[in-house]
């Protein structure tokens, strides 16, 4: 890296954009820190220190104490316009569609590779950085960037970044996808950056204390008097009553309030219907599934079909594919071997080794 | 390790928020820090210096404001002294009377106060102002009822610098056997005041704004008047604030109200001119402008100017990047620029309201620094007017 550039960090408050912020000056470009503020934090009768993501007043002084320590400025930028309409009101939406949403990743598509590239045009920034554990490089071959996954396997967050498109990639940089967490606490100690030892935090950033349920209710006050429905099994017989479909998902065991003598688990949820289906550990196997909204990161389109490896959720590690094209950025996806609790909402992407070709949200199982 | 940020090309527009200290005023503060480190309130003789201390910055804040001494009391700041006119008046007349007068326009620290004792029961009228951010003294005399107690509308306008027609509407409050209170935090000691004049009852200042330290602050009772305490406790202040005195800030705080009332006429002809250089400039260099606020009736330093076509908080930032500090709005917690209720109470499109910055000037500034601005701006307007946002 030799040419020296003006660079927006997104930096979360967190250790591995604090790192990303000090490898980026030590390379001798410069850098503005900028941490977005995306949603209200609570006001009186909430906690306001609660430290459960991004957006919290305490990681925001973390963050902006970072910049302070490496001399770079450091601005807060509201988008939580942006966030309300591209994440938050899709997170409802899809729960009330009977999906489950991926709220990181929609954030990462609109907000991060949207609004806050466009602010850093306007800041006079060439690219922006991110402490996302995922790389990139040049492909010179076919005049491409190439996403890759981060080189620590246990903290590869590249399922969450194929939303990005070919144009924000070109200006993108993660400066620690080269590294494991420790070498990045061990840089951050060395840097004498105050969140070297701060704990990691996996929530969903606006869900207070990761309770969804409560989130949803309180977001939409006719749900908390949303009638339950009915449990049934795939013949359709009653088995039980729900509490509200939005509050399952695809493979749940625990809470359903059934007493059967073999284990059960949600393999259906009908927002129409207003049911929940229920089925052996067998019934969640699939064949494949159909997904949405797709978006080629690193490779063109394909003409027909692909061998891909396909990743269905961040926990899960990704399996051999067939990945067929049907136009109208939609694909069909047939695993080698069928993939458990295949869950309508949630991304599935598309790599091929190390590289992510692209993704998109799953529609169906199939 | 790594280098520390450069202050050297700093151009500092932004004095209504806060103002650097005068050499002289830290060095009046200093000696009450350790050397006349009494408690006024004590009897013995290190009491007795910092009490003389106290009296003679009461005097020199009262002098500026035509005032007699008693009719002084230090407050921590301009916040402090606005809650306690408006909700010590409310506590005083609960249960005989329960009407407030206000304006849309007013700081957060007079127009949250009043939200707030209006969840305690009282009603509160706000007063729209006009396209200038300015009230008329009729609309107060139509909105005065029998129960009302109170009327509170802001000398000079923080964001926008429009100065109301105080002493109009002083009259039309004392002729109806109403309190008048008013912000001066703005106006203290940049532009001549005389509570006389001005016809109120309670005034508002502070110190941090006048090149004084901050955390220090007193409102103005008229003789006589009476208002229920904020803070209960010892017998401070003649038994009207509890909590001891802050010594070295209201000494800071004296000594630069004294310094701007002997500068007074020299700070208005330099800024006023400067603020009229950087928009004359502006609206000859520049397009599309629109300059916020009343265009006479204005503070001598304030000029607030909307900018078509781009977002108030990435001019805000491109400037600073170049060193330039300006402001919009009120900065929340978080520190990220929020629409300005002040533009949106005077009516102005969205696209007026959320493109407008701040410049405040001050006693320091250049022309050479009106210059270097104005250039800045070119170049980043520039650039921000290349992207539309979606």
């Amino acid at each position: 890296m030799s040419v020296k550039e003006t660079i927006v960090v997104a930096m979360s408050g967190g250790v591995d954009s604090s790192v990303a912020a000090a490898l980026l000056l030590e390379q001798g470009h410069k850098v503005i820190g900028v941490t977005m503020n995306l949603w209200e934090y609570d006001r009186v009768g909430g906690n306001i220190n609660r430290d459960s993501g991004c957006c919290s007043v305490d990681t925001m002084d973390d963050a902006r104490c970072v910049c302070s320590t490496l001399g770079v400025p450091f601005y807060v930028v509201n988008f939580r316009e942006e966030f309300e309409a591209a994440v938050k009101k899709d997170f409802t939406d899809e729960y009330l569609a009977g999906r489950t949403p991926n709220p990181c990743v929609r954030c990462n598509t609109y907000i991060k590779w949207g609004a806050l590239l466009d602010k850093a045009e306007e800041l006079g920034a060439t690219k922006i950085a991110t402490g996302h554990y995922a790389r990139s490089h040049f492909d010179a071959e076919n005049g491409r960037y190439i996403l890759r996954r981060g080189r620590d396997p246990k903290k590869d967050q590249s399922y969450a970044l194929y939303g990005i498109k070919p144009r924000g990639l070109q200006r993108t940089l993660f400066p620690i996808g080269d590294f494991n967490k420790n070498e990045i606490r061990e840089m951050a100690r060395k840097f004498g950056l105050r969140t070297a030892e701060k704990a990691e935090s996996q929530e969903i950033c606006f869900i207070p204390e990761n309770d969804y349920t409560r989130y949803l209710q309180a977001q939409n006050p006719e749900l908390a008097s949303l009638a339950g429905g009915d449990i049934v099994n795939k013949k359709g017989e009653v088995l039980g009553h729900h509490k509200g479909f939005p509050f399952y998902t695809i493979g749940q065991r625990k809470g359903l309030g059934l007493s059967l003598p073999e284990p059960v688990y949600v393999t259906k949820i009908d927002a129409e219907s207003n049911q929940v289906t229920v089925g052996a550990n067998h019934d969640l196997e699939n064949a494949g599934l159909l997904a949405g909204d797709v978006n080629w990161v690193s490779i063109a389109e394909p003409e027909d079909q692909i061998s891909i490896e396909a990743k269905i959720r961040y926990n899960s590690p990704a399996t051999p594919a067939m990945l067929q094209v049907l136009g109208s950025n939609q694909v069909r996806v047939i695993f080698a071997e069928p993939q458990r609790a295949v869950t309508s909402g949630q991304s599935v992407v598309f790599y091929d080794g190390d590289v992510v070709l692209g993704g998109g949200i799953i529609q169906a199982a199939e | 390790m790594i280098e520390g940020k450069n202050k050297k090309n700093a151009v500092y527009l932004d004095h209504s928020s806060t103002t650097p200290v005068e050499p002289q005023v830290v060095d009046a503060m200093l000696p009450y820090f350790n050397l006349h480190f009494g408690n006024p309130s004590s009897i013995h003789s290190f009491g007795q210096e910092a009490k003389v201390a106290l009296e003679d910055a009461r005097r020199q804040i009262a002098k500026l404001l035509k005032a007699e001494a008693g009719e002084v009391v230090f407050t921590s700041s301009g916040t402090e002294s606005n809650n306690w006119a408006l909700k010590g008046a409310a506590a005083f007349f609960a249960g005989r009377k329960k009407h407030l007068i206000t304006s849309t326009a007013e700081h957060h620290a007079v127009l949250f106060t009043c939200q707030f004792i209006e969840k305690t029961g009282f009603d509160v009228t706000y007063l729209k102002v006009n396209e200038f951010g300015m009230v008329e003294p009729q609309q107060v005399a139509d909105a005065i009822r029998e129960d009302t107690f109170m009327v509170s509308v802001m000398h000079a306008n923080n964001e926008v610098g429009t100065i109301n027609p105080i002493g109009e509407i002083g009259a039309v409050a004392r002729q109806a056997g109403v309190l008048f209170h008013t912000d001066a935090v703005q106006t203290f000691g940049k532009v001549p005041i005389d509570v006389q004049d001005l016809n109120v009852d309670f005034l508002t200042v502070s110190g941090h704004k006048i090149y004084g330290p901050k955390g220090v602050g007193a409102l103005y009772l008229r003789q006589g008047l009476q208002l229920e305490k904020l803070l209960h406790g010892g017998k401070h202040e003649r038994d009207r604030r509890a909590g001891t005195e802050n010594v070295p800030a209201v000494v800071g705080f004296g000594k630069a109200a004294e310094i701007s009332g002997t500068r007074m006429q020299e700070d208005f002809a330099l800024v006023g001119t400067l603020r009229d250089e950087l928009q004359k400039k502006l609206l000859e260099q520049i397009d599309g402008i629109h300059v916020n606020g009343h265009p006479e009736k204005r503070h001598p330093a304030i000029l607030n100017a909307s900018f078509a076509g781009v977002e108030s908080d990435s001019l805000l930032l491109g400037l600073d990047l170049k060193g330039i500090a300006v402001s919009n709005g009120s900065a929340c917690t978080s520190g990220t620029v929020e629409p300005s209720h002040v533009l949106h109470a005077m009516g102005l499109p969205k696209s007026i309201a959320n493109s407008a910055i701040r410049f405040s000037l001050g006693r320091k500034n250049t022309s050479d620094e009106i210059d270097y601005t104005v250039n800045a701006l070119k170049v980043i307007l520039k650039r921000l007017r290349k992207f539309k946002r979606r």
